[in-house]
């Protein structure tokens, strides 16, 4: 990364969840795209909706507010799927998230973040970096890589059995 | 690393494998000079390159082996079995020196000062000894007699540098040395000796051809004039093959060699011929033979002469070397373009315009086509594989103390490079318990009155869009008795279960299964057929096993040509689109409800009076949505196991291109990926044998 790194890292791209107001830092972020239909995938959470065609490619797509605790998502005109590159160990992962709108990029300075109330708040505090004062409200700062690497989302399904089967695979190939 | 060495190292390994496939080979027929020779340029090459590109270690190692082989060349070693594991650890060795330049990992110096002094101590026992015998040279009899090369005639344009009796090169003795290899016709042309005054005694004037007809090779020829190589003009013609009657058509006719000669012109000759009547006909007037007995002699003329011109072209076509990378980089964009012309199809289609139907119908023919070659430049033949294994099985024979003969048939069949590499693993475990269990040692094949050598067999051959791989032995067999108690035992199956044989065969691959009793290094560490299955299903193949006991067992892989890209069959249920891979699909019938019974909580069609099981997708997974009045069943088979789908509506036909669902969706039950559709929404490809394997053990559970 060039010099700008400091000022990348503190833009942030605003959206809403319900009433709430949420961030996430924009060197995440790749795209944002208007709703469009995603082809559900039978057997996986609910929170998972599926994936959609982004210019021939399957992304997955999961709906912000069912992974944060909050109720289902009713999609509007105003409904936009975030398309998110997350760095895992396994390499670059890229995910949509259905947010309910999404507002700008702002600048939030790193000193003016205040910790997360551990009560009073609906959602996974978890999954929440911080908080900034905007206005008279709050903005909540999101934990994108936890979401994203959050277990529950990687292992869908891995029965024990596969994992067996993987380690014989791995005894057949030495 | 710098780019020159990176393709010596490329070149090299090539080389290595190239070698191990000779060194099988000379194993078999120790005598064959061809394939000695080949042995012997590789480590030449190897040498050569490996000194050129500052690998002085690798250089100096091959200098031993090489000097070996040019004993052997020259006929005073023979090739033993001991010689041939010499050079395969050798062989062994430098590969290990390649990886070690790459930064890999370490060559065990050791070891190689080992080899050397081994291979010392060959070169001077054996010289030795064949310096004892000088005299009567047997070894050099012995090739000499097994080689049964047939003669070809051969033309040789041989014009020495005029400077070259100043290199101290005598060209006579050259054409002597040819003379000993075979029958020779020489013929001298002096028509450059300059007059006398202005001869230079110490310059070559004169250049030969030469006729000679010899069963040594062109290698040999070649060898002959090695050294003078750069100082000369050689041509070296095959004028005649030399093998029987039916090459007659390759001698020129007196009416080309008068033309040549300028005795007559081509019209001349032209008119002559058109006076003539074919063989064929002239014998058909004369009554002595009826038409369609020229028809088939005239088709296989025509055989021949393709067969021919094929052969030349291959020796023609020139090559380059790409990356993989950019290969998959290429399907993958033309992965895309099947896409937008499904959708430009659909778009045409709906507008009615005449005009766009004709284009979009024109960039369906060329992206067809286009996929069709792509496809094709992946695909690569399956002997490479081959060929490793008969190095495995030469050293798992030596290992577990059996004789087993390798014999591999279709190494020319060709599969996408992702499926050779997959293939890999299944195929040496397969062919480890062939030589593990199958195979017996030699004095119970002895006792059983069987040739005390096992034989494995693999075969590959092309069929439609599937190649069948065929591994046989004729060792044991299996033990069905064995088989079946041992299900029972782990619960696979019960004590009363009626079984057919192929079932009962099946069960080895069913998870858990390994019926070795003794666990040796090679196999039965319980890692069974059942990865082995997987594997191949992962590949969209399946597998399939026979077996008589005592006479061997036969195990057939059926594997699709392609993996990126393959005929799907698109059905729909509710709002949702599923893809069944059409080779796995039997049929499709419409479900009505006196076709079924309801046995033990689990749904039965009869099809064709077969009882078949089926699910109802919808309900597997969990659609809410109502089932529609008329639904159709499409019937799926794998390795024999018939299931049926139910669903809405089946669509058609649909080219998928198979898509990743990414990390995320990777387990999912049911679904093993992607593709997109005409209007550029997502269908689902399901996972045809991890659905029959989940059925299936849902109505053994019920």
């Amino acid at each position: 990364m060039s010099d700008n790194t400091q000022s990348q890292i503190n833009q942030y791209l605003t959206f809403s969840l319900d009433s709430e107001i949420f961030a996430q830092s924009i060197s995440e972020v790749r795209e944002v795209l208007e709703y469009a239909t995603i082809t559900r995938i039978p057997k996986t959470p609910e929170f998972m909706l599926g994936v959609i065609n982004l210019r021939g490619n399957a992304v997955p797509v999961i709906d912000m507010r069912l992974k944060l605790g909050l109720p289902k998502t009713e999609r509007t005109v105003d409904t936009c799927i975030i398309i998110t590159e997350v760095q895992m160990e396994e390499g670059e992962n890229i995910f949509g998230a259905l947010v309910d709108s999404v507002h700008e990029v702002m600048e939030i300075d790193q000193d003016t973040l205040e910790p997360t109330p551990k009560i009073g708040t609906k959602i996974d505090s978890s999954f929440i970096r911080g908080m900034a004062k905007q206005d008279d409200g709050f903005i909540m700062l999101l934990d994108i890589v936890k979401i994203f690497s959050d277990n529950e989302l990687n292992t869908i399904q891995k029965t024990t059995e596969d994992q067996i089967e993987e380690e014989k695979m791995e005894v057949l190939t030495t | 690393m710098d780019k020159f060495s990176q393709s010596f190292i490329t070149e090299a390994t090539e080389l290595l494998e190239n070698l191990e496939n000779d060194l099988m080979e000379l194993k078999d027929s120790p005598a064959d000079k061809e394939l000695i020779d080949s042995v012997f340029r590789a480590m030449h090459t190897i040498k050569g390159s490996a000194a050129m590109f500052g690998f002085e270690i690798i250089a100096d190692f091959t200098h031993d082996i090489e000097n070996i082989f040019e004993l052997v060349r020259s006929g005073d070693l023979i090739v033993s079995p001991e010689l041939i594991d010499l050079i395969f650890i050798s062989r062994d060795q430098i590969s290990d020196m390649l990886t070690e330049a790459t930064g890999a990992t370490k060559a065990d110096a050791d070891k190689g000062k080992e080899i050397i002094k081994n291979l010392q101590k060959f070169s001077k026992n054996k010289t030795e000894e064949a310096l004892d015998e000088y005299g009567s040279h047997p070894e050099k009899m012995s090739i000499d007699s097994a080689n049964s090369n047939l003669d070809k005639t051969y033309r040789i344009r041989f014009k020495p540098d005029i400077n070259i009796f100043r290199t101290g090169t005598n060209p006579i003795f050259l054409i002597e040395e040819l003379e000993l290899i075979g029958t020779t016709k020489i013929i001298c042309h002096t028509d450059s000796i300059p007059d006398l005054a202005q001869l230079d005694p110490e310059s070559s004037y004169v250049y030969w051809d030469i006729i000679i007809t010899t069963d040594a090779g062109v290698d040999a020829i070649k060898d002959v004039f090695i050294f003078v190589e750069d100082s000369c003009e050689l041509l070296i013609e095959t004028i005649d093959e030399g093998y029987s009657f039916e090459n007659d058509s390759d001698y020129k006719k007196i009416g080309e060699i008068l033309v040549s000669h300028g005795d007559i012109t081509q019209e001349e000759l032209n008119e002559a011929l058109s006076s003539q009547q074919p063989i064929g006909q002239i014998l058909v007037n004369l009554g002595k033979i009826n038409p369609s007995t020229i028809a088939a002699a005239a088709t296989e003329q025509e055989e021949v002469r393709k067969i021919r011109s094929a052969r030349q072209q291959r020796v023609d076509v020139s090559s380059i070397r790409v990356t993989s990378e950019k290969l998959d980089r290429m399907v993958d964009l033309v992965g895309e373009l099947v896409v937008a012309q499904a959708r430009l199809n659909q778009i045409a289609h709906e507008n009615q315009s005449p005009d766009l139907v004709a284009v979009a119908e024109e960039v369906e023919r060329l992206s067809g086509e286009l996929r069709d070659s792509t496809m094709e430049i992946r695909m690569l033949p399956i002997g490479t594989t081959f060929s490793k294994f008969k190095r495995l099985v030469y050293d798992l024979s030596k290992d577990l103390g059996k004789e087993v003969n390798i014999y591999t048939e279709g190494g020319e069949t060709e599969l996408d490079k992702n499926v050779i590499e997959k293939l890999n693993d299944p195929l040496i475990h397969i062919i480890r318990n062939c030589i593990d269990h199958g195979i017996e040692k030699p004095e119970v094949r002895k006792t059983a009155g069987k040739p005390q050598q096992g034989t494995v067999r693999i075969s590959a051959i092309h069929s439609g869009s599937n190649v069948f791989i065929h591994i046989e032995d004729d060792g044991a067999g299996i033990n069905k008795e064995r088989i079946r108690q041992k299900a029972i035992e782990k619960g696979l199956i019960g004590e009363e279960a009626l079984l057919s044989e192929k079932e009962l065969l099946g069960l080895i691959m069913e998870a858990g299964f390994s019926t070795a009793q003794e666990i040796t290094s090679v196999s039965g560490r319980g890692v069974g057929m059942d990865v082995v299955r997987r594997s191949i299903e992962d590949l969209r193949g399946s597998i399939e096993i026979d077996s008589t006991e005592g006479k061997g067992t036969h195990i057939i892989i059926q594997l699709p040509l392609t993996l990126a890209i393959i005929e799907g069959l698109q059905v729909q249920i509710g709002e949702d689109y599923f893809i069944l891979p059409l080779s796995s699909v039997e049929e499709c019938i419409e479900l009505t409800n006196g076709d079924t019974t309801n046995e033990r909580g689990s749904n039965l069609i009869h099809v064709r009076g077969e009882v078949t099981p089926y699910i109802r997708l919808r309900d597997w997974f969990g659609f809410s949505n109502k089932r529609t009045a008329h639904e159709q069943i499409v019937v799926t088979n794998m390795n024999n196991h018939r299931i049926g789908f139910v669903v809405d509506q089946v669509v058609g036909e649909h080219q998928t291109v198979i898509k990743s669902l990414g990390k995320v969706y990777e387990n999912v039950e049911g679904i093993s990926g992607a593709t997109i559709r005409g209007d550029g929404t997502i269908a689902l490809i399901l996972d045809v044998p991890k659905l029959i394997e989940v059925v299936e053990s849902e109505i053994k559970a019920a």
